[in-house]
């Protein structure tokens, strides 16, 4: 279990976060660019100081202002990966991974011959650091940081600097290394889609400031996150599994608590967990179910909330089943359909909508409980 | 090309006392480089100040400062004869430390420049791997500094060969003690037949700091290949 409970103030940013993570399972820290994701990781590994607060890793106290602990970064035992790799220009690959395994202390929970396999490194371990491609060197610092046998790795975007196909030959190593090692990761993300793929559990920064923590699923689909993700990306999380697809026609259908969505084939087989994220601005409303029209999606659904966003925006939350989902509507169609809590109304998702980049999926069987 | 005796004994005092002063000179300058580069300290300006004076200063002048601190009556030359029975006047250690004083300033400016171009980011991930600040000194920083040493070390090398002024003020003239090749040329040019000696001992620096230059290079070229910085 990790707790964090700190202030940091620096001459033109404050920050302020307070969460517990699992001791397991990826955490991410989500929030735009000087939103304070890095800055957290920073305070975990030591490298900056908080103000105030405390910070307990598994039981370990790395930070307690008031009790005036703040253990040196080399005592911390964290495995960072940074976002620009930050290997050893003038060791090989090898000792580069060697590094952190020399000073390791404690018991060891990883061997190197496990690591340079589940990160398909062993063909590099000859050359230099400056002949890998951007890719190599991420998977090599990731290896190096786990060979340091931390007891939590901190990964901060460590895909950003890859173009779009690396990332994708990157993501599958980090769930394995996820669903493989019992470690906590914290990592530091503004993709949702990074987010949705790999972690458990999310924190949501904006400004320095913590606006939500919590399951992913739970967190990503408040309205309140707006500040984090923007009118343009608020959406619903549907913990969904897939029921069967539909190859003549190209859709998967996907049962969640309370109905089934149709979407776009996805690669996932029948019975395995996804999650999927439907955009709030992709919901219509009808007080009617419409035969035609050409919306596949079409949810029987009761209005459990009425919010004003901003602007003409309005969020109308509803129950659907067990799930909840958000249409973002006008506040003019609200008062011309005169919705209310309470009401009976139809859903409508266009498929389309809930594309291959919308729907990600959770390699995790069992998301792990937050404490 | 041969040389006289004494000629020989000019040319492999030269080597004598440039390479001592260098060697004697490297960790000091890193220390002093690293204090620069990497501390703040009350009177630090001042200190700065200090290191780079040999730089500014008229050679003869730093020769008569170092003569006033470190002869057999200075304030600090006293106490070295009385208590270590070392005598600098007249002697290749006094030559030395004459050589290694001029060059300092620029051995610490190559050095504190290296250090500068180091990324601390890589220190900082090696203190993540489990290093302390002297292990991450000496297994990253240190090594990626080498390019700035060896630099610092040539033109050590190369100032303590051409130190002259320094050198004739503080330890004077005096063959197989202090004569290195720049005042054997001098004295040459006084003699009167001197000139064939002069132009020997002037065609050996010429060679000797072709040499000092080429072997430089090539190992600055190994050095960067092996830090990664092709």
């Amino acid at each position: 279990m990790i707790e964090i409970d700190i202030r940091i103030e620096r001459s033109s940013f404050r920050l302020e976060s307070a969460f517990v993570a699992p001791g397991a399972g990826v955490t991410a820290l989500f929030g735009r660019s000087g939103a304070g994701k890095t800055t957290i990781i920073q305070a975990v590994a030591g490298v900056v100081r908080p103000a105030a607060g405390r910070i307990v890793v598994d039981g370990e106290t790395y930070f307690d202002l008031e009790r005036g602990i703040d253990l040196p970064i080399e005592a911390r035992r964290v495995g960072y990966v940074f976002q620009d790799s930050r290997l050893f220009p003038h060791f090989s690959v090898e000792k580069n991974l060697r590094y952190g395994e020399r000073r390791a202390r404690g018991t060891p929970f990883v061997g190197f011959a496990q690591v340079v396999d589940l990160l398909g490194i062993g063909h590099l371990l000859k050359r230099r650091p400056h002949t890998l491609s951007g890719g190599e060197r991420q998977r090599v610092a990731i290896g190096r940081a786990l060979l340091a046998q931390p007891r939590i790795l901190l990964m901060d975007e460590p895909l950003a600097a890859l173009d779009e196909a690396r990332k994708l030959d990157i993501l599958p190593y980090i769930e394995r290394l996820r669903d493989e090692m019992r470690l906590p990761v914290f990592y530091v993300s503004h993709s949702i889609d990074e987010v949705l793929r790999l972690s458990d559990h999310v924190v949501a920064l904006a400004d320095g400031r913590q606006v939500a923590a919590g399951p992913v699923s739970e967190v990503m689909s408040r309205p309140d996150i707006l500040p984090v993700v923007g009118r343009f990306d608020l959406g619903t999380i549907l913990d969904c599994v897939v029921a069967r697809h539909d190859p003549d026609y190209g859709l998967s259908t996907l049962s969640f608590a309370g109905g089934e969505l149709r979407v776009p084939l996805v690669d996932v087989k029948p019975g395995a967990p996804m999650r999927a994220r439907v955009r709030s601005r992709d919901v219509a409303l009808a007080l009617a179910r419409p035969e035609d029209v050409s919306v596949t999606n079409r949810i029987p659904a009761q209005v459990s909330d009425i919010r004003r966003i901003e602007g003409p925006y309005t969020d109308v939350e509803l129950a659907i089943g067990a799930s909840c989902l958000h249409a973002m509507v006008t506040l003019e169609s609200v008062e011309r359909l005169r919705l209310a809590v309470g009401m009976e109304v139809w859903a409508l998702v266009k498929s389309v909508a809930v594309d291959s980049r919308a729907a990600s999926f959770s390699a995790a069987d069992s998301p792990s409980a937050p404490a | 090309m041969m040389l006289t005796p004494d000629e020989w004994t000019a040319v492999l005092l030269s080597l004598k006392v440039a390479f001592w002063a260098t060697v004697w000179s490297l960790p000091i300058a890193i220390a002093v480089a690293f204090l620069l580069a990497r501390t703040n300290f009350p009177g630090k300006g001042l200190f700065d100040g200090l290191i780079y004076m040999p730089l500014v200063l008229p050679k003869v002048v730093v020769g008569y400062l170092l003569l006033i601190a470190l002869g057999a009556r200075g304030f600090i030359g006293q106490y070295l004869a009385e208590w270590f029975g070392i005598k600098l006047i007249f002697t290749t250690a006094g030559a030395t430390v004459a050589a290694a004083v001029v060059s300092f300033p620029l051995t610490v400016n190559a050095i504190r420049l290296a250090l500068e171009a180091v990324d601390r980011g890589l220190e900082t991930a090696a203190r993540t791997l489990g290093a302390n600040r002297v292990d991450v000194f000496c297994t990253i920083t240190l090594p990626l500094m080498m390019p700035g040493i060896l630099s610092g070390a040539l033109l050590a090398i190369a100032s303590a060969l051409g130190e002259f002024g320094a050198t004739i003020t503080f330890v004077s003239n005096v063959e197989g003690q202090t004569r290195t090749i720049p005042l054997a040329i001098y004295s040459a040019t006084h003699m009167p037949d001197g000139d064939a000696m002069a132009a020997r001992l002037v065609a050996v620096s010429v060679v000797l700091a072709f040499a000092a230059l080429l072997l430089s290079n090539l190992v600055d070229r190994r050095v960067r290949i092996l830090i990664g910085r092709t």
